[in-house]
C-alpha cells in the first residue's frame, strides 16, 4: 500500500512539474531563450494569493484569479523589459544572465517584502479527501485537483495551439521566425503572448504547489523552477505531451527516491536523471533533432 | 572584450603595460591596506572583510575565465570551491599532528583542494562541454547543487587507525574513543586551523592572475577564444576542440577549489548551504564578472572588490545588496549587449567627443596604412 502511496504523490508532484515544464517548454521553443525567472513567477504567483487570502481574507477563487492576471501582466513586462531588447544581441550568453538577473530581482523583491522566513499557506482547495481500500489508501483533495488542472491545461494548449490562429502563429515563430515574419505574423506579438500563457500557467502551478505542502517563501519557486526545467528537457523541449511525460516521470523518481534511497539525497538523484538524460538523449524522449548549420 | 581588442593585434609592449597595470593594481592595493593597518585606520570590521575579498576576486577571475574566454555559462562555479574547501579543509585538519608548519601545511591543503576541484571539473567536463549555451549553464548548476548534496550526507572522522567515512551517520564511522569527527553531514566541517590571511590571499591572487593572464596570451588561450567567438571555424582550423574547452574548464574549476580551500582556513566551522556554495554564490559571482566586464580580467577583480565592499560600507544599504545586484546584472546586461543601446551608445559617444572620436579614426586608418 505505502507503495502506492507514494506513486500518488509522486504523480501529484509530476503534474505541478508538467503545468510548470509547460510553461519553460513554450517559451523555449518560440523565444529560443532559457527563461530562469519563470521559477519565481511561481512563488509571486503564490503571494499573490497569500497576500489576499490570507492577509486580507478574499475568497480563494478571486485570489487565484487574481494572481493569474497579476503573473500574466508580470511575465509579459518581464519580456517587454529585459528580454526583448536583448533578442538580436550578439551573444546568446547576454539574454540568458538578464534571465538569471530577473530571477534574483523577483526573489529579493520578495525577501524584502515578506522577509526570509517560510510563511504557512492555508489551502486554496476545499475538495474532501477520497479515501479507497477502507481508508487505507488517501488521496488528497490538493492531489486531485492538481491532476484535473494538469489534464485540463494539456488538453486546452494543445487545443489552442493547433485550432487557432494565434496558436498556428506559435508554431510558424518557433519553426523560423524570419520566415514567420514575412508571411505576417506579428513575432513580438507571439513571443509576448507565450510569456503571457507561461506566466499565467507558472501562476496556476504556484497556487498548487504551495496548496500542496501548506507553506511559502522567496526560494520557493527556485528549486521547482529549475526540476521543471529538467522534466521539460527530459520530455523533449518545446513538445507539449513531451512537458507532461517528463513532469509526470520526475515527479515519480523524485517521490520513489526520496521514500527508497535517500531522503536528502532526492535532488541529487532529479538532477542526475537530467545529466544522464542530456548524455544519452539531449532531445529528451519526445524531442526533435536539430541539425546544426554552418 | 574591449581590452582583448586592444591586446590583439598590438605590439607586444602594449600588452605588457596592461599585464603591469593588473598586477600593479593587486600590488599597490596590498600595500595601501598594509599601511592602513599598521598606522591603525582599519576598523575590525574592515580587516575581517579582507579574506573574504580576496576569496571574491579569485572566484571571479577564474568564472571569468570559463564565461568570458571560453565563453559557455557555468553556474557550477560555487561547487567546485565548495569541493576544494571541503577537502582542502578536511587535509589540514587530518595532518595537523603529521605537519607542524602551518605555512607549509596551508600551502599543500590549497594546492591538494585545487587538485580535487580540479579533476572534479575535468570529470564533469568531459560529459558537460558536449552541451552548449543553456544546457551547460542548467548542467553546472545541477552538478553544483549535486555537490552540496552529497557533502551534507558525507560523515569523515579520525582516529589512530586512520580515516574514517560513511554515509549514514556519525556512529557508523566506528571511531574509536579518541577519535574524532572532521565532517558532520549537514553541520558540515569544523576544527580548520585559522591559516589564512590577507598576504596569502593577495599571493594567492597574483598565482591565480599569472596562470589567468599566461593561459590567456599564450597559444592555447587563442585557441580556446577561438572556439569561442566560432566553434565550426576553430574546428575547421584543426583546432582541438574538447581539449581546449576541457583546458578552460577545469582550470577555472580548479582556481575556485584553491580560494575554496584558502576561504575554509578562514572559519572554524563551515557548512555548505545555498548561500554559500549553492546556486545564489553561483550568481553573485557571475554578477561580479558582467558588471567587471565579461573576458576583462582586470574588471573582474575592480568589480569584485566593489561590490563585497560598497554594500559593507554603507549599513543602511544591505538589505538591499541583493536586490541592487540583481538591478545592476539586468542593467548591465541591457546596456552592453543589447543593438539598440550599442547603437545610442554610439551615437552620444560621436556627438559629445565628435572631433576626439574623427582624430582617433584617423590615427587607425594610418595605422592600418603603415
Amino acid at each position: 500500500m505505502s507503495f502506492i502511496t507514494y506513486v500518488i504523490s509522486g504523480i501529484s508532484l509530476g503534474s505541478v512539474y508538467a503545468i510548470i515544464a509547460l510553461g519553460y517548454s513554450m517559451v523555449y521553443g518560440i523565444a529560443k531563450m532559457l527563461n530562469f525567472a519563470h521559477g519565481d513567477v511561481i512563488m509571486v504567483g503564490g503571494f499573490v494569493v497569500y497576500s489576499l487570502t490570507n492577509s486580507m481574507g478574499m475568497p480563494p477563487l478571486v485570489s487565484v484569479i487574481c494572481s493569474i492576471i497579476f503573473c500574466t501582466v508580470l511575465g509579459v513586462a518581464i519580456e517587454r523589459i529585459a528580454y526583448r531588447p536583448l533578442r538580436n544581441a550578439a551573444s546568446s550568453l547576454a539574454v540568458l544572465i538578464t534571465a538569471i538577473g530577473v530571477s534574483y530581482f523577483l526573489q529579493n523583491i520578495a525577501l524584502i517584502i515578506y522577509g526570509s522566513s517560510s510563511k504557512v499557506f492555508s489551502s486554496v482547495v476545499s475538495i474532501p479527501p477520497l479515501k479507497l481500500a477502507g481508508g487505507a489508501l488517501f488521496i488528497s483533495g490538493e492531489t486531485i485537483v492538481t491532476v484535473l488542472a494538469c489534464i485540463v491545461i494539456m488538453v486546452g494548449l494543445t487545443l489552442f495551439i493547433n485550432k487557432t490562429k494565434a496558436g498556428q502563429a506559435m508554431l510558424a515563430v518557433s519553426e523560423d521566425r524570419g520566415a514567420a515574419a514575412l508571411m505576417g505574423v506579428n513575432v513580438n506579438g507571439t513571443i509576448a503572448l507565450t510569456f503571457a500563457i507561461g506566466s499565467a500557467l507558472a501562476a496556476v502551478a504556484g497556487v498548487l504547489l504551495c496548496s500542496a505542502y501548506p507553506s511559502i517563501s522567496p526560494y520557493t519557486g527556485a528549486m521547482p523552477g529549475i526540476k521543471a526545467f529538467v522534466a521539460a528537457v527530459f520530455g523533449g523541449i518545446g513538445s507539449i505531451p513531451g512537458a507532461l511525460i517528463g513532469g509526470i516521470l520526475l515527479g515519480l523518481i523524485e517521490a520513489l527516491g526520496k521514500a527508497y534511497i535517500s531522503f536528502q539525497l532526492s535532488d541529487a538523484i532529479v538532477f542526475a536523471v537530467l545529466i544522464v538524460v542530456l548524455l544519452v538523449k539531449p532531445t529528451g524522449i519526445l524531442g526533435k533533432q536539430i541539425q546544426e548549420k554552418v | 572584450m574591449k581590452t582583448e581588442k586592444k591586446k590583439t593585434g598590438t605590439l607586444f609592449t602594449a600588452n605588457t603595460k596592461q599585464l603591469i597595470i593588473t598586477y600593479g593594481m593587486v600590488i599597490a592595493a596590498y600595500l595601501i591596506c598594509e599601511i592602513c593597518i599598521l598606522t591603525g585606520n582599519m576598523s575590525n570590521q574592515m580587516k575581517g572583510l579582507l579574506v573574504p575579498l580576496c576569496y571574491y576576486v579569485i572566484m571571479a577571475v577564474s568564472l571569468n575565465l570559463t564565461v568570458g574566454i571560453l565563453g559557455e555559462l557555468s553556474l557550477g562555479h560555487a561547487g567546485f570551491s565548495c569541493v576544494g574547501l571541503f577537502v582542502g579543509a578536511a587535509f589540514s585538519i587530518s595532518m595537523q599532528d603529521m605537519i607542524t608548519a602551518p605555512y607549509l601545511r596551508f600551502f599543500l591543503a590549497i594546492l591538494i583542494g585545487a587538485l580535487a576541484a580540479g579533476v572534479i571539473g575535468l570529470l564533469i567536463g568531459i560529459p558537460v562541454l558536449r552541451l552548449k549555451g543553456d544546457y551547460l549553464a542548467i548542467v553546472t548548476l545541477a552538478f553544483c547543487e549535486i555537490i552540496k548534496n552529497v557533502v551534507n550526507v558525507i560523515y569523515l572522522g579520525k582516529d589512530s587507525a586512520g580515516l574514517h567515512i560513511s554515509a549514514k551517520d556519525t556512529a557508523s564511522l566506528n571511531l574509536e574513543e579518541t577519535g574524532t569527527v572532521i565532517i558532520k553531514g549537514p553541520q558540515g566541517i569544523s576544527g580548520m586551523p585559522s591559516d589564512a590571511n590577507f598576504t596569502i590571499g593577495i599571493i594567492l591572487i597574483l598565482i591565480t592572475l599569472f596562470i589567468v593572464l599566461n593561459l590567456i596570451h599564450s597559444r592555447d588561450g587563442r585557441a580556446i577564444m577561438a572556439i569561442r567567438d566560432n566553434l565550426i571555424a576553430a574546428e575547421s582550423v584543426g583546432i582541438n576542440i574538447t581539449k581546449y574547452k576541457l583546458m578552460a574548464f577545469s582550470i577555472s574549476a580548479a582556481l575556485a577549489g584553491a580560494a575554496g580551500a584558502f576561504y575554509g582556513h578562514n572559519y572554524q566551522t563551515i557548512k555548505a548551504t545555498t548561500n554559500n556554495f549553492g546556486y545564489n554564490m553561483s550568481i553573485m559571482i557571475l554578477v561580479f564578472v558582467v558588471l567587471g566586464g565579461i573576458g576583462n580580467i582586470r574588471g573582474s577583480i575592480i568589480a569584485a572588490v566593489i561590490l563585497t565592499l560598497l554594500p559593507e560600507l554603507l549599513r543602511d544599504l544591505s538589505e538591499y545588496r541583493l536586490l541592487i545586484y540583481s538591478i545592476i546584472l539586468i542593467g548591465m546586461m541591457l546596456l552592453n549587449w543589447s543593438p539598440k543601446a550599442i547603437e545610442w551608445k554610439k551615437g552620444l559617444a560621436a556627438k559629445f567627443s565628435g572631433k576626439r572620436q574623427a582624430m582617433k579614426e584617423k590615427k587607425h586608418s594610418e595605422k592600418g596604412a603603415q
